[in-house]
């Protein structure tokens, strides 16, 4: 049930998922003031890894992101989880969150809260759990003349 | 302040050695001896001033809200523990960094004996109770990892599972003997409820639950087996956690309870002498009978715990004194004893006294140590255990009631602490008859050990003969411990010599009954006889663990029967019955408008007819798609409503849904199929429509029966000045309710790891869970964090390996 390669959807594949990446990054970072947020931002970024599947199976995938899922989920965590440690230290409350203001030459005023690194957690596990449902659930769609198949998995798959 | 420093300061060694140790080798181990090292530095320069009688106090308030507060308080008996477990903690990793061979999870091993004794400093020194328990949790964990530490034998394994789960239930018993103490008293902290002493049947429940506690971590009978099991441990773990630190928690606990509870409490203290004084007798005939050196110091650690439980738990203020007295000697002498069998062991290859033969010549040092550390166990004048026992039989003398009965059971104990000591020197480093062994290890055979591997068990020895004639600064220590649990406690010394009197009698008829008992072992066997016949707690425990799971089993075969139909319906019945009550008597439901808009009525239509389609066609797929359909209309009614983020949200969450959907679907046949049972579609359909017109219900009843305010006004007030953004959806996500985002993000990981372990689990057994994808062009996916940190390392020098005395550990229970 591999899917077949499709002209359309190849030629459209690489602007789109451009396009989906970096508005997602959009989301996430204007997320605090407009629409958007780590969650949407990390719903966006996981669709384009969804397409990516649809259009190339899982090596297509890997090939994108090279990086195990448990970094994403755990470093995820990890920093929404440190960034609380933070306001509690520096804040006085855990997640307590903070205001920051830094002049960058060349860019201006740069305002942010302590609430893009949690955001940025979010966004991390969010892309880390479709990661992961996609590679566990995905593989069996390959067909085998393209990619050997990994160790350990059955090379029959029922369909 | 420096307490705190302190226990952070062990958090950062441990997580520092837990990262380095890959790099560092072994000399990871003294990295760790920096966190002992450290806290013995600031117990020297807190003794000062606890000396003067000052308490030294910090807290710091950890959830305000909920007057959640972590108090620490060192009075002179913390003070005390403090002592003995860095001191004892720096001796022990040193001694590690020389036992151990070249491996590479020498970190994990670091970080984890640091952890515990920051947990253990921590348990000595935490004021509230609920902080101590959190402490006693965390040194029962790590000392089950560290029993388990050669995950790859069963025996280890077993063994760390069987501790975990008689120190894990006794924890439980603490926590809520804990809690019902502190509502009875009025105060979670701990020197408040101490000096309350509530009564009352549920303070009397929950004392006798903290005594549950204790007697499980100090390995009181019934509890007592799993101590010698424990000794699968690597040696250094043996004489740290289970006969210098962790097992004196039990101990600390009783202490601080006893002055304030067993003038109140008439079952306290002959309930402690009973246990004290039969974990003591069995403990000590036990030893007489094992045959590997580690268990027969474990089963001599069971008995001199009794020993000070007896000492500790009555009440008396100066067997009180005497049980401190000795507890720090206990912990001098019993390292020294470990350490040295670790020696042994180590350079001998096997800890069967029956094949050790004459090994005390190769190991001079070592065995010289043990002899004095064996022999300040069984009281010889004039080192620091004869003091304590001393110490220990005046105080029974000056009982008021039990005086006989109290010196009896000494004594006793004492003459089989004295024969199980010469079996040990004799076993360990003695000649034995020829031919009493098919494969004896003889002096020839045992190279000689390092100098700094034998170093920590001869100063440990040291110490306890120069403090037995200069008693002063043990003195000093000890009194200073007992005066701060009980006042009255401050007008008893250490004596080297109190004079020809019946307490020297009773020493020296102990010395010469345990030299006896060591020459005639028959004098026992009556006594084994008797204990014969009582259940072995082994077996006890073996059943309770197969009885656990055989119910286990039974309860899952009924609550999971696997259909996925049955659990569906019952929590979707269950969703509507219970809240139905409320429902009905909140009157019927106001409809205030019908509908905002034309354009609502048409996306309502929509959601609908998608909705009916997705109930009525056969094909799987089709049913996703439909059911996408409803979900994107209601993406469009958001829209309608003026909530954007919600409406992408939505859009987003239904276009992956379809895409995983496909992905399971490829697994499940293309149609759905009818229910086998004849009643079957009805039924799903009588349950849908329930669920369907309750829901509606609900919707239009909630929706009109709102009498308080929302806080949506609040919320968009402050989101900008507090929360510093403009969108309120994710200021709240973010900042004020972001311990909830935190909670569900760490519910996606756990998703997450879930989805992997159903899907690969059930792909191929062998391989079990794994986040790792096969397939991952990772470059690091070799990284061996991964894989088994101790296989494949045939290097590692385990010294236990091949021992016959395995045998003593128990089996893994079978299920």
């Amino acid at each position: 049930m591999r899917p077949r390669p499709s002209l359309v959807l190849d030629s459209v594949l690489d602007v789109v998922l451009r396009t989906a990446l970096l508005f997602s990054l959009f989301l996430l970072f204007a997320g605090h003031n407009s629409p958007g947020g780590g969650f949407v931002g990390g719903l966006t970024a996981a669709a384009a890894l969804v397409l990516r599947f649809v259009a190339g199976g899982v090596p297509a995938v890997d090939e994108l992101v090279p990086l195990r899922e448990s970094r994403f989920l755990g470093g995820g965590l990890l920093l929404a989880a440190l960034t609380g440690f933070g306001g509690w230290v520096w804040n006085d409350a855990f997640l307590g969150s903070a205001k920051v203001e830094q002049v960058v030459p060349a860019l201006g005023t740069l305002k942010f809260t302590t609430a893009l690194p949690f955001d940025i957690g979010v966004y991390l596990v969010v892309v880390g759990l479709v990661l992961a449902i996609l590679r566990a659930l995905g593989p069996d769609a390959d067909d085998d003349t393209t990619t050997p198949p990994p160790a350990g998995e059955p090379t029959e798959v029922a369909s | 302040m420096v307490l705190f420093a302190v226990l952070v300061w062990h958090l950062v060694v441990a997580l520092a050695a837990g990262l380095l140790g890959r790099r560092m080798g072994r000399s990871v181990l003294l990295l760790g001896a920096l966190a002992p090292a450290v806290a013995l530095a600031a117990s020297v320069a807190l003794t000062g001033g606890a000396l003067e009688g000052e308490v030294l106090r910090t807290s710091l308030a950890w959830v305000p809200g909920m007057d959640l507060t972590i108090e620490l308080a060192l009075d002179g008996f913390a003070l005390l523990f403090w002592w003995v477990i860095s001191g004892i903690g720096v001796l022990v990793m040193l001694y590690a960094s020389r036992y151990f061979g070249q491996r590479d999870d020498l970190g994990r091993f670091t970080a984890l004996l640091v952890t515990f004794a920051g947990a253990m400093l921590l348990l000595t020194s935490s004021d509230n109770v609920l902080g101590l328990f959190v402490a006693w949790e965390l040194t029962s964990i790590t000392s089950y990892l560290l029993i388990g530490f050669e995950d790859d034998k069963a025996a280890a394994r077993s063994s760390a599972l069987q501790a975990l789960l008689v120190t894990g239930a006794g924890g439980l018993a603490l926590l809520g003997g804990l809690v019902l103490l502190a509502q009875a008293a009025g105060t979670y902290q701990l020197s408040a409820l101490l000096e309350a002493a509530p009564g009352g049947v549920a303070a009397e429940v929950g004392l006798a639950l903290v005594l549950l506690g204790a007697m499980t971590k100090s390995a009181q009978v019934p509890f007592h087996f799993w101590l010698p099991g424990a000794m699968s441990a690597p040696t250094p773990v043996s004489a740290y956690l289970h006969s210098a630190t962790m097992v004196k928690a039990g101990i600390y606990l009783l202490a601080r309870f006893a002055p304030a509870f067993a003038p109140e409490v008439a079952w306290w203290t002959p309930t402690l002498l009973a246990v004290g004084g039969v974990t003591m007798l069995l403990g000590g005939y036990r030893a007489l009978h094992a045959t590997d050196l580690k268990a027969l110091l474990a089963y001599g650690t069971v008995s001199q715990l009794g020993f000070i439980v007896l000492l500790v738990g009555h009440g008396d203020p100066e067997m009180l004194f005497a049980g401190v007295a000795v507890l720090v000697a206990h912990a001098l002498f019993k390292a020294t004893l470990f350490l040295s069998v670790g020696v042994v062991d180590h350079q001998a290859h096997t800890r069967d006294l029956r094949r050790l033969d004459g090994v005390g010549r190769a190991l001079p040092v070592t065995a010289v140590a043990a002899t004095i550390a064996t022999a300040s166990m069984a009281g010889v004048i004039p080192l620091l255990g004869f003091v304590s026992k001393e110490a220990a039989l005046e105080a029974a003398i000056h009982l008021d009631s039990g005086t006989v009965l109290v010196a009896a059971l000494i004594t006793v104990g004492s003459v089989l602490t004295t024969a199980y000591g010469i079996r040990f020197v004799w076993g360990a480093f003695l000649r034995k008859p020829a031919g009493s062994h098919p494969e004896p290890v003889t002096a020839a055979d045992v190279p000689a050990p390092k100098r700094s591997f034998e170093a920590p068990a001869a100063l440990l020895a040291g110490l306890t003969v120069v403090l037995g004639p200069l008693l002063a600064p043990v003195d000093a220590l000890v009194s200073l411990g007992a005066t701060s649990l009980e006042p009255a406690a401050d007008e008893f010394h250490l004596l080297l010599w109190h004079g020809f009197g019946p307490s020297l009698y009773l020493s020296l008829t102990a010395l010469a009954g345990g030299y006896l008992l060591y020459r005639l072992p028959r004098l026992v066997t009556a006594a084994g006889r008797v204990t014969s016949r009582a259940p072995d707690m082994l077996d006890v425990y073996a059943a309770a663990l197969r009885g656990l799971n055989r119910s286990a089993d039974r309860t899952v075969s009924v609550v999971q029967p696997g259909s996925l139909p049955v659990y569906l319906g019952i929590i979707l019945l269950t969703a509507v019955v219970l809240p139905l009550p409320m429902l009905l008597s909140a009157g019927a439901p106001q409809i205030a408008e019908f509908a905002d808009s034309p354009i609502q009525v048409v996306v309502v239509g929509l959601v609908m007819a998608a909705a009916l389609g997705a109930a009525l066609v056969r094909r799987r797929l089709s049913a996703v798609l439909l059911l996408g359909g409803v979900g994107f209309s209601v993406a469009v009614l958001f829209v309608l409503q003026g909530a954007p983020d919600l409406a992408l949200t939505q859009l987003l969450v239904e276009t992956l849904s379809l895409g995983i959907f496909v992905l399971v679907l490829r697994r499940l046949p293309e149609e759905f199929e009818a229910s086998t049972w004849r009643f079957g579609n009805g039924l799903r359909v009588a349950v849908s429509a329930t669920v369907g017109v309750f829901v509606a219900g609900f919707a239009l009843i909630a929706a009109g029966g709102r009498t308080g305010g929302t806080n949506a006004a609040e919320f968009l007030a402050r989101a900008e000045p507090d929360g510093g953004g403009k969108n309120v959806v994710n200021v709240i996500l973010t900042d004020f309710r972001a311990l909830d985002t935190l909670g569900e993000i760490t519910v996606l990981l756990v998703a997450a790891i879930g989805v992997v372990a159903i899907v690969r689990g059930g792909r191929d057994d062998d391989q079990g869970v794994d986040l790792e994808p096969p397939t991952a062009g990772d470059p690091a996916s070799g990284d061996p964090a991964s894989g088994d940190p101790t296989a494949g390392d045939p290097a590692s020098g385990d010294p236990t390996a091949g021992d016959p005395a395995a045998a003593d550990v128990p089996e893994e229970v079978a299920r």
